[in-house]
């Protein structure tokens, strides 16, 4: 997985080795210093000799100012490293995402990708930085201070066989043991930010059924569970900085007194003594930041897990080979086609459908919720693969042709449709970016939206916020509309696309269709009778599979659910005209 | 398309000492805790300068010893042992106070949440409608967590720093203050350098915000429609305008990060040159005996160096994290701040029983009979009326702009019991009328009453109590079918839930789920299809009994035939009650009392079905609409 995923670091991959090596020009000054320091103090102060005072300072000095040096290089190279890591690795999930099918998006969610492609990128930068800083880093002050504490004086040395064992027993267990506190913990921070966010999106039903307090009783509650369980997990790591002070001082502490004993045995100067207690400094340091990168690593695990996920998740529909790039007409033709959602015979939501239609025939399709009008319809754009059977589009199967060219003529208009930020022209350009604007009007007065679009005071240029929340429901939807029609497909399928469209209105957008798509194969998935009762044909759908097709009078006699779904809408009118 | 969301502002608080002492009053009961924090503080600060001050008679000590071959050994222990007891005693009070400090924080943390919450609960519905979602969570999400930091961290190694910088300055002049002027000459230089790197850092962050802003905006937006994307084969566009954004952000955080990252060397590198520097000075000074130099007090000084230049760079480090922090807070102050629902209603709903005469009187348990209980201020007398759920309206103009009117003139009357209806197209002003009948937005004076009572003199949560709604987007809360329901009456029983479930014929297809009532839903009940999730909220609306009820849109999702089988249902949760329905399918608000057909904000029709069908006016073209291409 690690490899994968470091294998986005691409071209900053000389950046990312260039890091690491100038921190050890870094680290190698930082070990040195001491070492000049307790030369000034043992040759040049004890023996009162000015001039060595002076060399060593100017060497020290000299010493500094390289590994200033070393380390703003190192903090550049960790930037842009780390940086560029991030952006190629964003990059690289945001066009994975692009070319998911719908399957693959289903699998996801797309809050959850989202969040794959903001908050876990960024953990990974952040914890990339922290290694590519400090991997190198740590060990290898710790080495090099150990070598030179050994070469110091080897007996003293002996103070971190028992200092460095003992600190690292002790991080590790304080971390083994918090980390599965941490993890409680966040799951109810989250179920706290879940809470918090379901009374946003739900604020008018909390409000509606006076519920604030109630709700209010329940966030305490949870907030006093997370604040419990941040003590819970916190107590254990704040105990890391007492016991690294501790373990520090008692090296600090033992250090002087072994080292008093040796200095004065003569075995050892004074200037040696304050060298090595800077050693302890940075061995011990060195052994805390190991553990942070530790700690790190196990944060960012999570992260790191949910982006390889995305960046290996099979997309299920691609182009085939050598594929077909036209489509000859809008004929549709479905061949003993099941289908399940989870690819599974013993789950299907289409069962064994075989329909063939004409090239612009208007098919309307009508169906209680959950009979798989949409699952239907989702196939003919190969929106999703059929798990048995073939659906063909223009004679051909689906899966032969180029999917862009495929889709380009088989226009959809979803149910859960979105217009996104930018002006009315932006989103219907989406159909066709090279559309004029005589082609773009006449799209939507098809669609019944040119009269809307011009009672904004920025008419085609009027801005939509993110969502197209200047619109209302059945504005938006014609512009979805419109927006397909821009395609100038084949074959047009609308997906309850009219639903909060009034009844006048889509009355005269299907009029509109008829005397203008009248070769496009139309699709028209409804709740209305109305909507698609001068439909050449009808598909009743029911859990599944076709109960019956013919025209609106064909059904009426013979199908009794349309009936059922006719008499239901139709009641108060026949009893008006009788 | 430039996104325009998430731009996140300007990380720099206006007013920074109010937002900090508002922080520090959210510590109240813990304020003896919180001077032991500041000593415990003080006193680790002060273990570490003193353990390292005791390095001066240390090394004199062995020098002594070396030269006169005479070892004061008693001493010598004497010495290590005090410092033994200081660091230990430091170490000590650094567990203490981080330990107390964690739990003022956390707690801190904690009110600061709940006080949030809370009042986001009580602002009103049009404070909502200003705000992304997005927006309101990053309150509970980033900025929570940037105060997190900054309590747990930052306070603690500000004092302490502050501390040290100042304990071992002290020092320093007392070892000598002819070294001092080096330090000082230091100083100069790392103020200079933290100003310049640290103001180009934080120039530098504030620009990765603003690019992270667009990024994301334009990540959540595109994954949002992704499938839109796919339908239109709009990836190669996508991403060629999510490279443009992600080589922006990456520019600008590449800025921001290396300033950041190169602080940390050019600080630690200046107090080498510093060491240096004090080393030659001060080496001349001892050897020629200048000042009163020994050895052990020049020791002890390059300690000192060391130990000054640390605090500083932490304090620099850590100086825009504080920033972000406060910036965070003074957000969630300002919601907190905000204007809560205003309510000055003062009539109330209680129970009520009915005397001999016919007069009611409030009753202290259920009674089935509920009044409104009117206390009149003139002349300080109480009189009780039924709720019936008489509505009326007397020329309401409302718009949720002023220079926007969205109902101009509406007057309707609803008697108790009765079904009123109201059609028209999209944006007409239906749902708004019944936002105006349970208050979410208010009206001035006596334009609507409610039971004869002008609805702004009773009290809001009453109001709202006596009716219940249905809307379009049925809101699912996590928890179980049964808590879901349960809902619209907290104290209701499982058998009140299963008939309110059978009432709204979502009993049979509760049963089939896997633990039927006891299913979790979760993310807003995405397990079930909206259908279900309307029947749901059908029946939450029906357990708590109202005798008003609006329904809007609430039948929309269910196809017609589901829609006829609960009919009955709705039927008899509907009989007795005043009923005001909203629906785009005619078929469902054919049998009301009174229909209303609504444009452009105007009633421009009334009556029954019939009626109106006779009229031959809007609403028989709408209904006739659907056939007219028949």
């Amino acid at each position: 997985m690690l490899k994968k995923i470091l294998s986005y670091v691409g071209e900053y991959k000389k950046t990312a080795i260039l890091c690491p090596l100038s921190i050890l020009g870094e680290v190698v000054m930082e070990v040195l210093i001491p070492y000049v320091m307790a030369s000034i103090i043992n040759n040049g102060i004890r023996k009162d000799n000015v001039g060595h005072v002076a060399i060593m300072g100017i060497i020290m000095v000299v010493m500094a100012l390289v590994s200033l040096a070393f380390g703003a290089l190192a903090g550049r190279f960790g930037a842009v490293a780390s940086v560029g890591f991030a952006k190629n690795l964003r990059k690289a999930l945001f066009e994975k995402v692009q070319a998911f099918s719908f399957s693959n998006v289903d699998k996801f969610s797309s809050a959850s990708l989202t969040t794959r492609l903001t908050t876990d990128v960024n953990n990974v930068q952040m914890a990339f930085m922290m290694f590519i800083r400090t991997a190198v880093r740590a060990p290898m002050m710790l080495i090099f201070a150990l070598f030179m504490a050994i070469t110091t004086n080897a007996k003293l040395s002996l103070v971190f066989v028992v200092a460095i064992p003992v600190l690292a027993a002790i991080i590790f267990m304080i971390m083994s043991k918090a980390h599965p506190r941490f993890k409680a913990m966040l799951t109810l921070y989250d179920n706290m930010n879940g809470r918090v966010q379901e009374n946003l999106i739900g604020i008018r039903t909390v409000k509606a059924f006076v519920r604030e307090d109630y709700e209010k009783k329940r966030f305490v509650e949870s907030t006093e569970a997370v604040r419990a369980a941040q003590v819970n997990a916190e107590k254990l790591v704040i105990l890391t900085m007492p016991f690294m002070q501790l373990c520090m001082y008692a090296s600090i502490i033992s250090i002087l007194f072994f080292g008093g004993h040796i200095i004065v045995d003569g075995d050892m100067l004074t200037g040696d003594l304050t060298q090595f207690i800077t050693y302890v400094t940075q061995i011990l340091m060195s052994l805390m930041m190991l553990s942070f990168m530790l700690m790190m690593f196990v944060i960012s695990r999570a992260s790191l897990q949910r982006i390889y996920e995305v960046l290996t998740e099979e997309v299920d529909i691609v182009s085939p080979e050598n594929a077909i790039t036209e489509v000859k007409n809008g004929s549709v033709s479905f061949k003993n086609v099941s289908f399940s959602y989870f690819k599974d015979m013993n789950n299907l939501a289409l069962e064994k459908i075989n329909l063939n239609i004409e090239s612009g025939e208007t098919i309307g399709v009508i169906g209680g919720t959950g009979s798989s009008k949409t699952t239907l319809v989702q196939l003919i754009p190969r929106l999703y693969d059929a798990t048995e059977g073939q659906v063909l589009v223009g004679g051909r199967d689906v899966r032969e042709y180029d999917i862009e060219a495929l889709r380009g003529n088989v226009a959809m208009v979803l149910q859960k449709n979105v217009l996104f930020t930018g002006t009315i022209k932006e989103n219907l350009k989406w159909g066709n970016a090279d559309a004029t604007d005589e082609e773009i009007i006449e799209a939507c007065k098809q669609a019944c939206a040119h009269d809307f679009i011009t009672s904004f005071p920025n008419g085609y240029n009027q801005n939509l916020g993110q969502g197209g929340v200047n619109v209302s429901g059945g504005q938006k939807q014609r512009l979805c509309i419109a927006r397909a029609l821009l395609k100038k497909p084949k074959i047009l399928i609308l997906d309850d696309s009219t639903s909060a469209v009034d009844t006048a209105t889509d009355a005269s957008i299907r009029k509109a269709f008829r005397e203008n798509l009248g070769d496009v194969t139309t699709f028209i998935i409804a709740q209305r009778i109305s909507s698609v009762q001068e439909a050449d044909r009808i598909i009743v759908m029911d859990d599944g599979k076709i109960s019956d097709i013919g025209t609106h009078k064909e059904l009426l006699e013979t199908s009794e659910i349309y009936r059922e779904v006719y008499d239901s809408q139709q009641k108060g009118g026949d009893a008006d005209a009788s | 398309m430039p996104p325009k969301k998430n731009m996140v502002p300007v990380q720099k608080p206006k007013d920074i000492k109010g937002i900090i002492k508002r922080i520090f009053s959210y510590m109240y009961g813990f304020k003896i805790q919180f001077f032991l924090v500041v000593a415990g503080v003080i006193l680790s600060a002060v273990a570490g300068i003193a353990g390292n001050a005791l390095l001066t008679p240390l090394v004199n000590n062995i020098e002594e010893a070396c030269k006169s071959g005479e070892w004061d050994k008693k001493s010598f222990v004497g010495i290590l042992l005090v410092m033994a007891a200081i660091y230990a005693a430091g170490a000590m009070a650094g567990f203490l106070y981080q330990r107390m400090m964690m739990k003022i924080s956390t707690t801190t943390l904690m009110r600061i949440r709940n006080d949030l919450f809370n009042k986001m609960e009580s602002l009103p519905v049009k404070f909502f409608d200003k705000r992304t979602h997005g927006e309101l969570m990053s309150l509970y999400t980033n900025d929570t967590d940037t105060i997190r930091e900054m309590l747990s961290n930052s306070i603690a190694n500000f004092i302490s720093s502050a501390i040290t910088i100042v304990g071992v300055f002290a020092l320093m002049i007392a070892y000598s203050w002819i070294l001092t002027i080096i330090v000082i000459v230091m100083l100069f230089i790392i103020v200079g350098v933290i100003g310049a790197i640290g103001s180009r850092s934080s120039k530098g962050f504030i620009a990765q915000q603003t690019a992270i802003g667009k990024a994301n905006g334009y990540i959540e937006e595109l994954i949002g429609g992704q499938k839109v994307v796919k339908v239109f084969c709009h990836e190669e566009i996508a991403n060629a305008e999510f490279d443009k954004l992600n080589n922006e952000l990456c520019d600008a955080a590449t800025k921001a990060h290396t300033f950041a990252n190169i602080l940390m060397p050019i600080m630690n590198n200046l107090s080498y040159l510093h060491y240096a520097a004090t080393a030659i000075v001060g080496g001349i000074m001892s050897v020629s005996g200048f000042g009163g130099m020994n050895i052990g007090k020049l020791i002890s000084y390059l300690q000192f160096t060391r130990q000054f230049a640390q605090p500083i760079t932490q304090v620099s480090q850590q100086l825009n994290a504080v920033l972000t922090a406060l910036a965070g807070a003074e957000r969630i102050f300002a919601v907190i701040d905000e204007e809560p629902e205003a309510d000055e209603g003062y009539v109330t709903l209680v129970n009520a029983v009915r005397g001999a005469d016919g007069t009611l009187a409030e009753a202290d348990k259920k009674t089935g009979l509920w009044a409104w209980k009117h206390p009149h201020k003139a002349d300080g007398t109480v009189t009780y009326t039924e709720v019936r759920g008489h509505v009326e309206f007397d020329d309401v103009v409302f718009g949720y702009e002023p220079e926007k009117i969205v109902l101009n003139g509406i007057s309707l009357y609803a008697d108790a019991g009765q079904k009123i209806a109201f059609v028209g197209s999209t944006g007409a002003g239906k749902t708004t009328i019944t936002n105006l009948i349970n208050r979410f937005y208010d009206v001035p004076d006596g334009k609507i009453r409610y039971d004869g009572i002008n609805i702004n003199k009773i009290k809001k949560s009453d109001l709202r109590r006596s009716q219940s709604i249905v809307l379009q987007d049925t809101h699912l809360f996590t928890g179980t079918v049964m808590e879901n329901i349960r809902y619209g009456k907290l104290d209701a029983t499982d058998e009140e839930v299963y008939a309110a479930a059978k009432l709204a014929n979502a009993h049979g297809f509760i049963t089939h789920l896997e633990k039927g009532y006891d299913t979790m839903l979760t993310a807003d009940g995405a397990n079930l299809s909206q259908g279900q999730r309307q029947l749901l909220a059908i029946a939450r609306a029906a357990i708590a009994d109202p005798p008003v009820l609006i329904l809007d849109e609430a039948t929309s999702s269910i196809d017609t035939r589901t829609e006829a089988l609960i009919e009955k249902g709705m039927d008899s949760l509907m009989e007795g009650r005043t009923v005001f329905v909203i629906a785009h399918r005619l078929s469902t608000v054919r049998n009301s009392k009174a229909i209303m057909v609504l444009e452009n904000g105007k009633i421009i029709e009334r009556g029954s079905h019939d009626a109106l069908i006779e009229q031959k006016g809007k609403y028989y073209q709408l209904y006739t609409g659907m056939f007219e291409l028949a």
